[in-house]
């Protein structure tokens, strides 16, 4: 069986273009500077921005940066600002933004550029380290176990695609440089609502929660809630259920006098917390194999 | 620079903090649909709720409409609910609690609404209304905080509720219990406005009255407070199941409409006070329907 592997000379027409013409103003520059640049390109049918950036890098700015992969809204890489609000490319149809003016495409503003519209989103990745990791407890013989009911709870986080519009707009980062030091964001207050509702998880992170990754710094606008491209509610079901964990565990004296009442455990400290992250393994790991 | 460090890590993790982030200016709103206009409409409605119950709460009268049983035909308990419960000496006996005495010329209204207030200014919806809309905090999503020309109109610095006065959000809790007694006594009230003074009726008043008992309470019971601690709290649903029941069936549905109730109730309760307030002056009659 002969497979032809040889491209097209060119790309078949697959759209069909109405004679009107778009107006796209894409930033173009790095963290030196930059500006907005306006490119014109005949508008066509069923298009959606990422094509249209794709048009403009194939025919007027072969240089243009643009990160991207699946084009379906499923792997969170062409996060940008389309006039404005953060959204992904690939989902953002044409037919649904105003064309009297130019359509505006900038990169995520909580992040440094790296080029035009890509940013370097290494932050998370950094931040993904700090989270103390899944904690099962000892293996019972018959294996573990989960209903069905514990299960469902947390199938609304695992949606997550990692796409960092949430951690885009949100303003505590934002705006404000100096809390990243400080301050998770709501892509990681999801994966600990995750993991401290997961059925089978021992860890208690509360201390850790607001000590370490700041919960109270956020002032719960729901921005995320409005950004998320996978329509999870992290404002309701993630981070409130955390403030709320946190004020159990620090605010609510009742809660105090009922533990000591109770002789139950006092919460965890954020420092016993912090030994499960992946940071403090790998720091171990590090100082394991300098001592061989 | 600085780094961001883990607690435990004993490496600084190489992420850059305040190093140019290039893009477009950090104080250019590129948003081109109306973003003002939703902070802006809910920033006047609750100033102008905010203006009626300081009207209310210090007016001190006609914030009952009543008459005395077996005389009339008019009703016997219709009590505004910015004064229930009605404490002090000055108030009408057929809606007189408590112990509190005479307390001169001060509203008994005053004596109160900390508790419904409190539970309102620390509710998680309406703090995202007022962050918004008065602190501009932010004032609408992607649109930078509003702070001082020096900055470049950003604002400077943020701490968010991690400090005082804003770590005492973290009490709303506590405004929730006393919210569940305010709600079971303008249930209360709204019994009571079947009473008429030739015996049980109803009247449009009663209609109003059993209309805000249940707004109040679709609110209250959709709090997020309430979520938790009916059931939220749980890392294992399948371990209560009655507590999983009530999340599940009555408070994450009403939850999901916190912000409609939170409006709703905040309006009617204001309807049902100047519909008191009108009946008392005498200014309205209220229609019974039987």
């Amino acid at each position: 069986m002969a497979i032809d592997t040889a491209a097209p000379a060119s790309a078949p027409e697959t759209s069909t273009t109405d004679g009107r013409e778009l107006r796209m103003r894409l930033w173009r520059g790095d963290a030196s500077g930059g500006e907005f640049v306006e490119y014109r390109v005949p508008a066509q049918e069923g298009e959606v921005v990422l094509d249209v950036v794709h048009r403009i890098q194939a025919t007027e700015a072969p240089d243009l940066a643009v990160r991207w992969n699946c084009k379906a809204g499923k792997c969170g890489s062409c996060s940008a600002e389309i006039n404005g609000r953060p959204r992904l490319m690939c989902m953002t149809r044409m037919s649904a933004l105003p064309t009297e003016e130019p359509i505006t495409v900038s990169p995520m503003r909580a992040f440094p550029v790296m080029r035009d519209l890509v940013t370097d989103v290494s932050y998370n990745y950094e931040v993904a380290k700090l989270i103390p990791n899944f904690t099962p407890g000892p293996k019972p013989p018959e294996g573990y176990r989960m209903q069905q009911v514990d299960v469902e709870r947390g199938q609304e986080f695992r949606k997550c695609i990692e796409c960092f519009l949430c951690q885009n707009v949100c303003h505590v980062i934002r705006d404000h440089e100096e809390n990243k030091e400080h301050y998770a964001g709501p892509r990681f207050f999801v994966r600990l609502a995750e993991l401290e509702m997961h059925p089978l998880d021992t860890l208690d992170r509360r201390a850790y929660v607001r000590e370490r990754m700041g919960i109270g710094y956020c002032n719960i606008t729901k921005c995320c809630t409005e950004v998320c491209p996978e329509d999870i509610h992290i404002t309701d079901n993630a981070i409130i259920p955390l403030k709320e964990r946190v004020v159990d565990s620090r605010y609510d004296p009742v809660a105090w006098l009922g533990r000591k009442i109770l002789s139950r455990p006092d919460p965890m400290s954020a420092s016993e917390a912090a030994k499960h992250t992946g940071a403090a393994r790998a720091a171990e790991r590090a100082a394991k194999t300098k001592e061989s | 620079m600085s780094v961001l460090q883990g607690t435990a890590s004993p490496a600084p993790i190489p992420v850059e903090i305040g190093g140019v982030r290039g893009g477009p200016p950090r104080s250019e709103v590129l948003r081109r649909d109306l973003w003002w206009v939703q902070p802006l409409i809910t920033g006047l409605g609750l100033l102008g709720f905010v203006a009626y119950g300081t009207w209310t709460a210090f007016r001190g009268d006609y914030y009952f409409a009543g008459t005395i049983s077996g005389v009339s035909h008019l009703p016997s308990h219709y009590l505004s609910p910015f004064y229930s419960p009605c404490l002090v000496s000055s108030c009408p006996t057929a809606v007189r609690w408590g112990p509190i005495g005479n307390v001169g010329a001060i509203s008994p209204a005053l004596l109160i609404l900390i508790f419904p207030m409190g539970f309102r200014v620390t509710c998680y919806y309406y703090r995202k209304t007022y962050y918004r809309s008065f602190w501009a905090s932010p004032p609408a999503c992607a649109v930078a905080d509003v702070g001082s020309t020096k900055s470049g109109g950003v604002r400077s610095r943020y701490t968010g509720e991690t400090r005082f006065p804003l770590v005492l959000q973290n009490i709303h809790r506590y405004f929730w219990y006393f919210a569940v007694v305010f709600a079971g006594l303008l249930t209360w009230d709204a019994i009571q406005a079947f009473q008429f003074g030739s015996g049980w009726g109803m009247g449009l008043g009663t209609l109003i009255f059993i209309l805000n008992a249940v707004l109040i309470w679709a609110y209250t019971l959709g709090c997020h407070a309430c979520r938790h601690i009916c059931g939220g709290s749980l890392r294992k649903f399948s371990s209560s199941p009655t507590r999983f029941k009530i999340w599940s069936k009555i408070v994450t549905p009403l939850n999901a409409h916190h912000q409609l109730f939170a409006w709703l109730s905040l309006i009617w309760i204001a309807c049902t006070d100047l519909y008191v307030y009108l009946v008392a002056m005498g200014t309205i009659h209220d229609p019974r329907f039987f």
